[in-house]
């Protein structure tokens, strides 16, 4: 049945058509689209940015999945605790953070998110409740487990979300974590962010199923299998798995079917190194765009017009340049971080 | 009070878990703890099965989730039995804890102790031995700590869970029995700790960690009966090595040698003969400094193989006699 709905997501040819937004508020789906939008000028920004070469550093874009973050941000608190991995500027973002500030990072500023020691893979703002994005694949797995498990510890009725891709559960630490948050009834949701690739090899050379969620089977688990590119769905989906995990403290599986439109690293689409990947298939993923879906239900409804979508898009464009230019102008770390934040307490004051 | 090693270990865990209410410890064997000796007796009954964490056999996300909770604002100790296994949570402390600091900034930290417990010996072979404390003295912002002392295996236990830092504890089963009496608890501050004069002497320096700062001090006994008069020097914080103290002494006795229970290619002595010899003029030296370690094998099981493995006070007499011209 799982693996019979995600043949289906993962067929491109599906799921193009606009998304239901029945039942669904104007601001709500104002703020989706928002959203959704903020996060992609961003990165189209970086895109041209490492094009260009202003980016020293690698970036990785996940353009063509924002729905996800969005969706679930939305239901989350900024005391919960939120974990991403090599492609997180949307996890980061749609949970509040600055823009320039996370542009000031990538670009190795001292104003970015991580004082310009992390850049686009080690991302950290704890304000709004993100915790930390790392590249080793599912290093921040057992992490984010940790985390929820003090939250329970401490009685906050936090939950830790930890967002991993399909390739992650190809690594051991993910079965240990998953095992031991169910056994010990810790409240974290894992979201497989499964957009079908692993760097360049697709999931059908690297698992006997493309359903990840057979691990939360595997684990007596609730779980999800979602389209991850239609927001409404994200967002309904992920608030019943973490309202169950905030008042059952038991962890939830939320496996997102979704596809990258660049390649696994920087600005290109990577057609030529993608194994199983054409241009015929980002083609046709980009007609299941998460944005367009949205944009075309609010249309059909009357939420917005063209022009309204135009002058939208216009400013969030107009921002992102701001933000950009702000960032590119700001200053380096002093010399002394390099020696200065190895530890938290220093052994020579 | 009168204390051994072992119950110096656990006084230093009562002392935590009674003072922080977020002191937790995870990790196997702790509803049974039989695995390490007499070091974590009766803490789950004590201070209840939801801080004293038995778990799965997952070294590494155990690890992971101890860093995680540290992240969260938690006191977490993880503790590994052995050494050996602990090898599976490699991601967890060298690519997360360690790095945390320094990756966001300074504006988070990971404050997790790694209790790392050496257990070797009795013909147990090539996993069941290893002593890698070297391996994480080599990465910037771990601090490892070695206690050889019964006081300093409770009172760097207690700092080292209160450092804001990733610390790895690493204890030795050989110790356990070492008897002392000790003091009421007085907080001190990790930072400010570092290598300790054992014993003084005008002769030779010895450097040690651990158990083998106890063969140090056992071979200098007997290596004063030969007039050779021996200062020992407890390394005690591995990472961040502060050397100055085995400088000046090697400026007074200008002879050294380095005993250690790892092994010898990149090992911890090399550290020590390195730092001496970036810190002293040529000549400084009156011989050649020497290094007493494993031999660059693995443990072997066999009792007849494993009896010359391990070094032994009478082994550092036999060499450091013959640097002296004795025997």
């Amino acid at each position: 049945m799982d693996d019979f709905l995600l043949q289906e997501l993962s067929d491109p040819d599906h799921f193009q058509e606009p998304i239901s937004i029945e039942n669904i508020d104007s601001d709500t789906l104002i703020r989706y689209l928002n959203g959704m939008l903020r996060i992609r000028y961003a990165e189209r920004r970086l895109a041209r940015g490492k094009k260009e070469g202003d980016i020293g550093g690698p970036v990785h874009l996940g353009v063509g999945q924002e729905a996800i973050a969005v969706g679930i941000s939305g239901n989350l608190r900024k005391t919960d605790r939120i974990f991403g991995a090599h492609r997180s500027h949307s996890h980061v973002l749609s949970m509040g953070a600055d823009l320039y500030r996370l542009f000031a990072e990538v670009l190795g500023k001292d104003d970015g998110l991580s004082r310009g020691m992390g850049g686009s893979m080690h991302l950290w703002d704890q304000a709004n409740g993100f915790y930390g994005s790392v590249p080793i694949v599912s290093g921040t797995v057992p992490l984010a487990v940790g985390a929820a498990l003090a939250a329970k510890l401490q009685n906050t009725e936090d939950v830790g979300v930890i967002y991993l891709g399909d390739g992650a559960v190809e690594e051991g630490v993910v079965h240990e974590s998953l095992n031991l948050a169910r056994v010990m009834g810790v409240p974290v949701l894992f979201v497989v962010e499964n957009n079908l690739f692993a760097s360049h090899m697709h999931i059908s050379l690297r698992q006997p199923k493309y359903a990840t969620a057979r691990f939360a089977v595997a684990n007596d688990m609730l779980y999800e299998i979602v389209d991850g590119n239609d927001v409404v769905k994200m967002h309904q989906t992920s608030k019943n798995l973490i309202s169950y995990a905030r008042t059952n403290s038991m962890p939830v599986f939320l496996e997102a079917v979704t596809y990258r439109w660049y390649g696994h690293v920087d600005w290109r689409e990577d057609i030529d190194v993608g194994v199983n990947r054409s241009e015929e298939e980002v083609a046709a993923w980009r007609k299941r765009d998460p944005v367009a879906r949205l944009v075309c239900a609010m249309l059909a409804r009357g939420v917005y017009s063209e022009d309204d979508i135009e002058s939208l898009e216009l400013r969030i464009e107009k921002e992102t340049e701001i933000a950009w230019q702000q960032a590119k102008e700001s200053h380096y770390p002093p010399h002394s971080a390099l020696l200065g934040r190895v530890y938290a307490s220093k052994m020579y004051d | 009070m009168k204390h051994n090693y072992g119950t110096a270990i656990l006084s230093a865990f009562e002392y935590l878990l009674e003072n922080y209410s977020d002191a937790v410890v995870i990790g196997q064997g702790l509803w049974s703890p039989w695995y390490v000796g007499n070091s974590m007796t009766n803490l789950d009954k004590k201070f209840g099965v939801e801080r004293i964490i038995d778990t799965p056999v997952s070294e590494s996300a155990c690890t992971g989730a101890a860093v995680g909770a540290a992240l969260a604002g938690m006191k977490p100790i993880v503790v590994h039995p052995r050494m050996d296994f602990m090898l599976y949570a490699m991601d967890a402390i060298v690519n997360q804890a360690a790095k945390w600091s320094h990756m966001t900034g300074g504006q988070a930290s990971c404050g997790v102790t790694i209790r790392a417990i050496i257990n070797r010996g009795g013909e147990q072979g090539a996993q069941h031995s290893q002593s890698l404390h070297a391996w994480f003295a080599h990465v910037p912002g771990l601090r490892v700590v070695m206690p050889s002392t019964v006081s300093d295996a409770r009172d760097l236990l207690i700092a080292s869970v209160l450092s804001p830092d990733p610390v790895m504890y690493i204890d030795d089963r050989w110790l356990y029995d070492l008897e002392d009496t000790l003091e009421p608890v007085s907080e001190i501050d990790l930072t400010k700790e570092g290598p300790k004069i054992l014993r003084s002497g005008s002769d030779i320096t010895i450097v040690a960690s651990g158990y083998a700062a106890r063969l140090a001090l056992e071979a200098a006994a007997e290596l004063d009966v030969l007039g050779i008069a021996s200062e020992v020097i407890d390394l005690r914080i591995l990472n961040p090595l502060n050397p100055e103290l085995i400088i000046d002494s090697v400026g007074k006795t200008r002879h050294l040698a380095v005993i250690d229970g790892g092994w010898k290619t990149c090992g911890i002595a090399g550290e020590i003969l390195a730092s001496v010899a970036e810190n002293t003029i040529p000549g400084a030296l009156k011989k050649q400094p020497i290094r007493i370690m494993l031999p660059d094998a693995p443990a072997p099981t066999s009792i007849a193989l494993e009896k010359n493995y391990y070094p032994s006070a009478t082994n550092i007499v036999e060499r450091i006699s013959l640097i002296f011209g004795r025997s």
